[in-house]
């Protein structure tokens, strides 16, 4: 028992040294980890950019398991980061049960517009806008008239992308065929490059000559056998680019990086509410760079902006999976 | 007598496993940079150091103590049920069923009747490799991890097809009413005048799974069911010979292995997150395996591994909220551990029997 006493005193002693953090920002980054080459890494760059620019630091943690959901919200607000920035669609639930209990401090969440709460950010991408773009790019580069959708795991969020995209693809050639997949119903689809290769492979034998990986670290696996079996590949949530020049069509951009950067410039002022960033707000687009330059042809790229315009203007509606859990154009 | 004193075996053989674990995750540490004493006191500050922090240890433990018994049990058997994954959620399953649609008037009555169909959906799903084990030669370690994929993609198809309210993102249940939220240990230790930290998820869930490691003792070693367990398990022909059925036993090991990891979905699904969400076991089936390797498959044994590894989980989120230790490193110390006083046991039992035997020659010559 006195071991466990003099055990206690010392953990004490440190909780107290650890807890003394200032108002930093706090970023928690989802199950997918930093680096996965898209979503979170995206968050992760916009964060460092602010602390390079600002010469600034931040805390940060990647979520191991369900439960340290709210945890780490709670241990981040008690040591008094402001705001808190988390990432993804699980977020919603825990984020709704700890932000009450913290008036005073400023949460962001990405990927939630739905819960209540006078002190949380929420930022919604216009995902399907941006896939339709991207659609209309696959359907005017294939020749074979079967492009293909690779999803990661079998969410309403993924169904979002590739219901935006297959809206795309019929708007250019309505007779065009779209084979989707999704790479799992774990976890794990989200960084399972293996089997985005080989599904990328089974999409090529029945057709498919441009590929679209909405499956954050398995779409490296669908870049790569794209390039390898030379078809075309769309990348997403970062710009994907530069991975395989002249190889990837282009990339879906979802700015994940700017709103990440845009709530830590703004630290604990930052405006609460809930925010859909589209085509308008440039949250989300089609990259365009010397890596792709190539393959755009100017009525290409014609196309797409007037589609673009449209989309902004309100004159062409792409509709969304969520309105009614389901795709006009495409089942899943 | 070839044998070490039962107290070396007990204590001192898993104390070495762990030091020696404990002394190659200093030298993990030191190579990325970062003070080992500061980690390590951070590490049990973080999950024994408050009630907060025995909180969320003691939440991890009852999940493990429940699966680390469902592979006991099967353990008894020679049975290896790595389906405790699969298992524990289709019993989230059968909790989520059972809080969302029946009117409960209080948490006791919901406990009981959650916790009854969370081993029945358990059970369930341990039966069909059970049944192709007993009856067909199927092994049993293909089909239940095969059968853990299956529930994984059930579990997908249910939450985001059918159990998604309407208009949320998040592939999981709605929250479950109020009536059925289970007693934390704050609320459980408030009455008694011990104030016992709000924020953590520990609940009465414990107490069943503390309740459960007794009945399994009382069950393997004080039945006549769990001496037949037992008997097939040393050995099926001689089993057989006394007229102990190979399938009767196989399939009742089974179930009960089964039922004990679906229980697991009272502790995480109906105590801690309310709502039953896709990735709701998180691995505590595989990690119940390794608790129950360390445990010598005695309840008791599988109790204290459980908070070891409960320690463990807690302290690696510690870890990783208040170091720049990334998160694959703390992986990497939780898997060394496990590697040392699981897989690694005859290491240092070989050369510590040695020991004890030219200890005891010295003292006869």
């Amino acid at each position: 028992m006195t071991l466990m006493k003099s055990l206690m005193g010392a953990a004490a002693a440190i909780a107290l040294s650890t807890g003394a953090a200032l108002a930093e920002p706090a970023l928690i980054f989802d199950l997918g980890g930093k680096f996965d080459k898209s979503f979170n890494e995206a968050a992760f760059n916009g964060a460092q950019r602010w602390a390079d620019e600002t010469g600034g630091s931040f805390r940060e943690i990647e979520l191991q398991s369900e439960a340290q959901r709210e945890q780490a919200l709670r241990r981040f607000a008690e040591a008094g980061a402001n705001p808190i920035i988390t990432m993804g669609f699980a977020m919603a639930d825990p984020l709704s049960s700890v932000a009450p209990d913290y008036p005073d401090t400023k949460f962001v969440v990405v990927d939630v517009t739905w819960i209540e709460g006078d002190n949380i950010r929420q930022i919604g991408f216009a995902e399907h806008e941006g896939s339709y773009l991207v659609g209309m790019l696959a359907a005017m580069a294939s020749k074979s008239g079967t492009v293909g959708f690779v999803g990661g795991m079998d969410v309403p969020l993924i169904r979002h992308f590739g219901c935006g995209y297959a809206q795309g693809v019929k708007a250019v050639n309505p007779d065009a065929k779209i084979i989707a997949n999704m790479t799992g119903t774990t976890p794990a689809a989200w960084n399972d490059p293996v089997k985005g290769s080989e599904l990328t492979k089974a999409q090529i034998s029945q057709g498919a000559d441009v590929v679209y990986a909405a499956a954050g670290g398995t779409g490296v696996g669908v870049l790569q056998t794209a390039a390898d079996e030379g078809i075309l590949s769309i990348g997403v949530d970062s710009n994907q680019n530069h991975l395989h020049p002249g190889k990837v069509l282009t990339s879906m951009l979802k700015r994940v990086d700017v709103a990440v950067y845009d709530a830590m410039k703004a630290g604990g002022d930052v405006e609460t509410g809930v925010f859909v960033l589209g085509l308008a707000e440039d949250g989300v687009g089609y990259a365009l760079d010397d890596n792709n330059a190539a393959l755009i042809s100017p009525e290409m790229k014609a196309a797409v902006d007037a589609a673009r315009e449209q989309i902004i203007a309100g004159d062409l509606k792409v509709t969304s999976y969520y309105e009614n859990d389901s795709c006009p154009v495409l089942d899943f | 007598m070839d044998k070490m004193p039962k107290w070396a075996d007990v204590v001192l053989i898993p104390l070495i496993s762990l030091i020696l674990a404990a002394a190659l995750s200093a030298l993990v540490i030191l190579a990325i940079g970062e003070d080992p004493v500061a980690a390590v006191k951070l590490m049990v500050n973080g999950a024994l150091g408050s009630t907060y922090g025995w909180g969320y240890t003691l939440y991890y433990a009852t999940n493990f103590m429940f699966t680390g018994l469902a592979v006991a049990v099967a353990f008894h058997a020679r049975m290896f049920n790595i389906g405790g994954e699969g298992q524990a959620m289709l019993g989230g399953l059968g909790v989520a069923l059972m809080c969302l649609y029946i009117p409960w008037p209080h948490w006791s009555l919901a406990l009981i009747g959650a916790t009854g169909l969370a081993a029945l959906f358990g059970a369930a799903w341990a039966a069909i490799p059970a049944w192709l084990q007993a009856k067909r030669g199927s092994h049993i370690v293909i089909t239940t991890i095969m059968f853990n994929f299956i529930a994984a993609a059930v579990l997908n198809y249910v939450l985001v097809n059918l159990m998604r309210p309407k208009g949320s993102m998040d592939p999981a249940t709605a929250r479950f009413p109020g009536a059925v939220h289970l007693p934390t240990l704050h609320e459980l230790l408030a009455p008694i005048g011990l104030n016992f930290s709000k924020a953590a998820p520990a609940n009465v869930s414990l107490l069943v799974a503390v309740a459960a490691c007794i009945l399994v003792w009382l069950l393997i070693w004080r039945t006549r069911l769990g001496y037949e367990i037992r008997a097939y398990g040393h050995s099926e022909t001689g089993a057989l010979y006394a007229g102990i059925s190979p399938v009767r036993i196989t399939m009742i090991a089974m179930l009960i292995s089964g039922g004990l990891a679906g229980m697991m979905a009272i502790n995480n699904v109906m105590g801690e997150a309310e709502r039953l969400v896709l990735n709701a076991t998180e691995g505590a089936g595989f990690i119940g395996i390794a608790v129950a390797l360390m445990g010598r498959s005695h309840p008791f044994g599988v109790f204290l591994a459980a908070i070891l590894f409960g320690f463990l989980y807690q302290g690696g989120a510690e870890l990783a909220l208040w170091t720049t230790i990334p998160r694959e490193l703390i992986v990497v110390i939780q898997a060394l551990v496990i590697l040392f006083t699981g897989a690694l046991d005859n290491m240092v039992r070989m050369p510590l029997e040695k020991l004890f035997l030219a200890l005891r020659k010295e003292k006869q010559a």
